[in-house]
Formats: structure tokens, C-alpha cells, sequence
């Protein structure tokens, strides 16, 4: 995740990227907030009721995106699944920043033994690919979206800690924290505000390309069935469930998986036109 | 100085490192081990099954899980160094026999995804590297899609499309080299996205750079600028991320081999975890972390050949 963010987390350049697809992107977005929130607004359908005669229709007419094995309409599906993968998303997120965010802070204040004991925990976890590092939770809290949810985010937390305590570090030996110590203000206080505020910009940037991560990741670990359980609608296992029929009917897994695509291209592109707009300096 | 310190000291500080790195990722397994709720002998015995007091004693006498943890510690440690992975609660054999069988598929199918990504990285930045905007707004835009597209999905379809629908590739289960294109390519996608990215932006840096400029003046083609000199500057951020393409492959392979229905360890990743079997999956991932320090370790020392400034006492790993 971490090399995906550091390549991507630049600027966005030329003028499709910096007007046509944030707008687009934007758009995207705001959708996607309305279907978590009020997904009966955009969803033609229940996301679960079953109707066996109409199984397999075809895109169009009454549905939009077709109907699935079980004549469940796709398109109320995808909306409906926009929560528990978004929530996975942003979810292993958080958890990841924050559990980096007091790392990387106690790596970067604390005495150098704190320091060197907690980098070496960090270099540890890093040498595990991410996904394999979530498989291992998984294997040890069991399956379910909350569980992937904690897999993903623990398996994201190194990324945050390292990035966290590289921006701190040079805060904390600088003048104006000197001068601060001199004061006589007191540790904590200067973390909060001088540190900290130095700290988030870029932390946002990784935390919001890493939130599209995490939704891929999410998905993933539910196409292998280690997530959200069925009837229950997700992206992921709603690949899982279509790939078995996509021979004779594409759109049961396509939807689905442009659901995802859309989401992840929309963040990336959107924190690439922000930070676009933003002086020089501001980002890692 | 002499020439053994200056050599000795940087290898063996970053040898160090690797093998502590190592010991911590066997104790992070191990810890995790024991972690697990739930009675191991349930998981050895498989479900529904009544077993008597005295046969679950002897399944735990077994495994050795009636000894105090640092005794059981201390085993596992031991038995990492002489290549003894522990044994399987689901098959009963130890770790090593179980993956053996499986590992050559997977190498077979990360190897062809490395060359795979490598090819799409580098033609890809030599195509649009010093080119004008519209092809590099395609090339970026296409870098982007492919980190942003889940591949296993993209595997999908296109395993659908290709194999089935048009009969173009062999279907699951083939074992023929033209089966491997398929899985991959799914692998490579990803990776060669960032790459292709990487190095192009490399390519652009080094072809502003004043040697670019002194190679144009000896009346050299564009051609030679980019192929002979500035490619190699490219070469090196890539070898830096070579531990991250070699994790990115073992968690692809999860998806891609189970995408494909091939064989290989991310399949017997998957079926270890829906059924805990621990040792077998820390032994995967103790397995994963040892490749990604390994390869790591050797492109820090081939960094020590190439560039003799690292060479120096105070230089970081």
C-alpha cells in the first residue's frame, strides 16, 4: 500500500487531471455517501429479495444492472454493498492511522530505546506482505466484516507508524521546538501542537489513497469468503457468487467489480487535484 | 582503512539485521500460535467428532502443547534452524511436506509474473518517456487503472471471455505453459502499473540531467540517451523495490491461484486459514517475510558493489 501511495500521493497534472476527473471523481462520491447513508434512495429493489422466475434477466427494464442467480436485482445490490465494503475501507483506515499515528508519536518523543524497540517491531511487520499479514489475523479472530475490518487495518498500521514518525522527527529537533522546551511548555502540549499539525497533511494523503487499498483489500478477503457472509450484499462476495455465471450472464461479477474500480479511482484522483492545489511543501 | 573492514562492517551490519528481522517475524508466528482461541485439538480432530480425555491428552502430548510456552518457544526456534516447520493440524504431516509439493507452482507463476510486469514497466517508460503530453496522459491515466483495478477481477473476465466464451486460452486445470499467460498477467498488472510509473518518472529525471545533455552534444540519437545512459539510472529505484514486488507476488498468488484453480501455496494459504491451521499458515508467512528479507538483503549488497558511497561506517541500511 505504502508504494502505491508514495507514487501516487503526488500532484495530479494537465487539465483532465486537474478539472474534468476530480469533478467526475467528486461525483462518485457524493453517490457513493448517499448510498451508505440512504441506500434506499438509489436502490430500485430490497437488496435480498428473491424472485427465481426473473433470474438471469439481462440489463434493462426494470433492471438496470440485470438480476442474479436468485432473480436478485444487481444494481440494489451494488448499493446496498456500498456499506460494508466502505465500511471496511474506512474502518481498517482509522484504525490504522491512529494505532501509526500513537507509534509513530511515542517513536518519535518518547527515549531512543522506546524508538529503536518500536522501529524494529515496524521493520518485522513490513517484511509480511499486507495481505498475508491480514490472512494471519483472520486466521486468529475468525472471519466476518469486522474481523477483516481489524485484519486489514493492523496489517496497514507499519505504513502509518514509519510515515508518522519520519514527518515528527524533524519537528522535534527543530529551533522552534527547542525554543518551546526552553519555555518550559510541556511535552504533551507541544506534541499536540506543534507536531501533530505537522504531522497530518501528509498522513491524510497516504490515509486516503490507502482507504482505496484497504477497500480492494476488503474485497478481496471477501471473494475468498473470509468476509462479510452471504445473503448479506458486499462487493467482494458478490464477485465471489458471479464469477460462477459470468460465462452466460456478465453482469452478475462486472457491476460489482467497476463498483470497486470506480471508488478507488475516485479518491486516488481526487487527493491527487487537492494536493495539486495545495503549495509545495504541504505533502509527504 | 583496510579493504576487509570497509566491505566487512556494512555486510555484516545489514546480514544482522536480517536475521533479526527474521527472529522477530518466528516470534510474531509463534506468539500468534498461541493466541488463537479455542482448543487445538478441536482443530486436529476436525469437527463432530467425540473424542475421550485420554486420546485428546495424547493429541496434545503430540504436538507437544502440554509443555511450558518458552519450552515450546525455544523447539520452534530450533526447529526453524534446521528447516523443521512443525506439522499440520489438518493433514497431520509436518508443514514442510505439505508446501513442498505445492511451492513450484507458485514460483513458476511469480517468476513468469516478474518478467511479465518488468516487460510492461519498461516498454511502457521507454514509450513515453521525453514524449509529449498526450501520450504520457495515457500512459498515466492506464498506470492508474491498473493499481486501482482489483486484478482477481480483471481475471475473471478475462478468464471468461478468453477461455470460454471465445475458446481463445485453455481452460482451468490446463498445466501447459499458455496456460500461465492468463494468471500471470493478473499478477503482473498491479505491479507493472507502479513500476511503469517509477521508472518512467526516473527516465524523466535523468533525461534533464547535465549528462543526458553532454551525451546529446556528442551528437548521439535520442534513441542512445534514453537506451544506453538514463535506462540504468531507471534500474536502480526498481531494484529498491524489489521486497515489495516479491510481497505483492506471494499475496497476488492468494487470489490469482484461487482465481485460476491452480495449485500452489496461495491455495494452500486460503484452505489453512478457513480451517486454522496455524502452522501451516505461520509457516507461509514466516516463508513470505524470509523472501522479502532475503531478496532485500541481496539488493542492499549488490547497492555496496554498485554505489562504493554506501561503503562508508555511518551509512544507513
Amino acid at each position: 500500500m505504502s508504494v502505491v501511495a508514495r507514487t501516487w500521493g503526488g500532484p495530479a497534472g494537465g487539465r483532465v487531471g486537474r478539472r474534468v476527473a476530480p469533478a467526475v471523481a467528486a461525483a462518485v462520491l457524493v453517490l457513493l455517501g448517499v448510498a451508505v447513508v440512504f441506500p434506499g434512495l438509489l436502490a430500485p429493489h430490497p437488496p435480498n429479495d428473491t424472485d427465481v422466475v426473473s433470474a438471469f434477466r439481462p440489463p434493462g427494464g426494470g433492471h438496470p444492472f440485470g438480476t442474479d442467480e436468485l432473480g436478485r436485482d444487481v444494481l440494489s445490490r451494488v448499493v446496498y454493498g456500498a456499506r460494508p465494503s466502505l465500511a471496511i475501507g474506512l474502518g481498517a483506515t482509522a484504525l490504522g492511522v491512529l494505532a501509526g499515528l500513537a507509534i509513530g508519536l511515542l517513536a518519535a518523543t518518547g527515549p531512543r530505546v522506546v524508538d529503536r524497540a518500536l522501529m524494529r517491531g515496524l521493520d518485522v511487520l513490513l517484511a509480511f506482505p499486507e495481505l498475508l499479514l491480514a490472512l494471519l489475523v483472520v486466521t486468529v479472530v475468525g472471519s466476518g466484516t469486522a474481523n477483516v475490518l481489524v485484519a486489514i487495518g493492523i496489517a496497514a498500521v507499519p505504513t502509518y507508524a514509519r510515515l508518522v514518525r519520519g514527518q515528527a522527527l524533524p519537528v522535534i529537533g527543530s529551533p522552534y521546538a527547542e525554543a518551546a522546551v526552553v519555555l518550559g511548555v510541556r511535552r504533551p502540549v507541544i506534541v499536540l501542537r506543534h507536531v501533530l499539525p505537522n504531522v497530518t497533511g501528509p498522513l491524510l494523503v497516504l490515509a486516503t489513497i490507502g482507504t482505496g487499498t484497504a477497500v480492494i483489500s476488503g474485497s478481496a478477503l471477501s471473494f475468498l469468503g473470509l468476509g462479510t457472509p452471504p445473503p448479506a450484499a458486499e462487493w467482494g462476495s458478490m464477485l465471489s457468487d458471479g464469477r460462477e455465471f459470468l460465462a452466460t450472464a456478465w453482469w452478475t461479477a462486472t457491476f460489482p467489480g467497476l463498483a470497486i474500480v470506480a471508488v478507488v479511482l475516485s479518491v486516488t484522483v481526487l487527493v491527487r487535484s487537492l494536493r495539486s492545489r495545495t503549495p509545495k511543501g504541504a505533502g509527504a | 582503512m583496510s579493504v576487509m573492514r570497509r566491505w566487512a562492517v556494512p555486510v555484516v551490519r545489514r546480514l544482522g539485521s536480517g536475521v533479526l528481522v527474521l527472529w522477530g517475524a518466528a516470534t510474531v508466528s509463534f506468539l500468534v500460535l498461541h493466541l488463537v482461541p479455542g482448543d487445538v485439538v478441536d482443530t486436529v480432530l476436525g469437527p463432530s467428532t467425540a473424542a475421550t480425555p485420554e486420546l485428546r491428552e495424547r493429541i496434545r502430548a503430540d504436538y507437544g502443547l502440554g509443555d511450558p510456552l518458552p519450552v515450546q518457544y525455544l523447539r520452534q526456534l530450533a526447529g526453524l534452524l534446521t528447516g523443521d516447520l512443525g506439522r499440520s493440524y489438518q493433514q497431520g504431516l509436518p508443514v514442510g511436506d505439505v508446501l513442498a509439493g505445492q511451492i513450484g507452482p507458485t514460483v513458476e507463476l511469480a517468476l513468469a509474473a516478474t518478467v511479465l510486469a518488468l516487460l510492461i514497466a519498461f516498454v511502457a517508460a521507454v514509450a513515453t518517456a521525453g514524449r509529449g503530453r498526450a501520450a504520457r496522459a495515457v500512459a498515466s491515466g492506464l498506470e492508474l487503472l491498473a493499481v486501482s483495478v482489483p486484478s482477481y477481477w480483471l481475471g475473471i473476465l478475462a478468464f471468461t471471455f478468453l477461455s470460454y466464451r471465445f475458446r481463445l486460452l485453455p481452460a482451468a486445470g490446463d498445466q501447459g505453459p499458455a496456460a500461465l499467460v492468463l494468471p500471470a498477467l493478473t499478477l503482473a498488472l498491479p505491479i507493472g502499473g507502479v513500476l511503469a510509473r517509477v521508472v518512467r518518472q526516473e527516465l524523466d529525471e535523468a533525461l534533464a540531467r547535465p549528462f543526458a545533455l553532454t551525451v546529446r552534444a556528442r551528437g548521439a540519437t535520442e534513441r542512445t540517451v534514453l537506451l544506453r545512459h538514463t535506462l540504468r539510472h531507471a534500474a536502480l529505484p526498481v531494484a529498491t523495490l524489489s521486497g515489495w514486488v516479491v510481497g505483492s507476488l506471494l499475496g497476488g498468488a492468494v487470489l490469482t491461484e484461487t482465481v485460476f484453480a491452480r495449485p500452489g501455496l496461495g491455495r494452500v494459504l486460503v484452505t489453512a486459514v478457513t480451517s486454522k491451521d496455524i502452522p501451516v499458515v505461520t509457516a507461509l508467512v514466516l516463508l513470505s517475510a524470509a523472501a522479502f528479507v532475503v531478496v532485500n538483503l541481496l539488493v542492499d549488497l549488490a547497492y555496496l558493489v554498485i554505489d562504493p558511497r554506501l561503503r562508508t561506517e555511518g551509512a544507513g541500511v
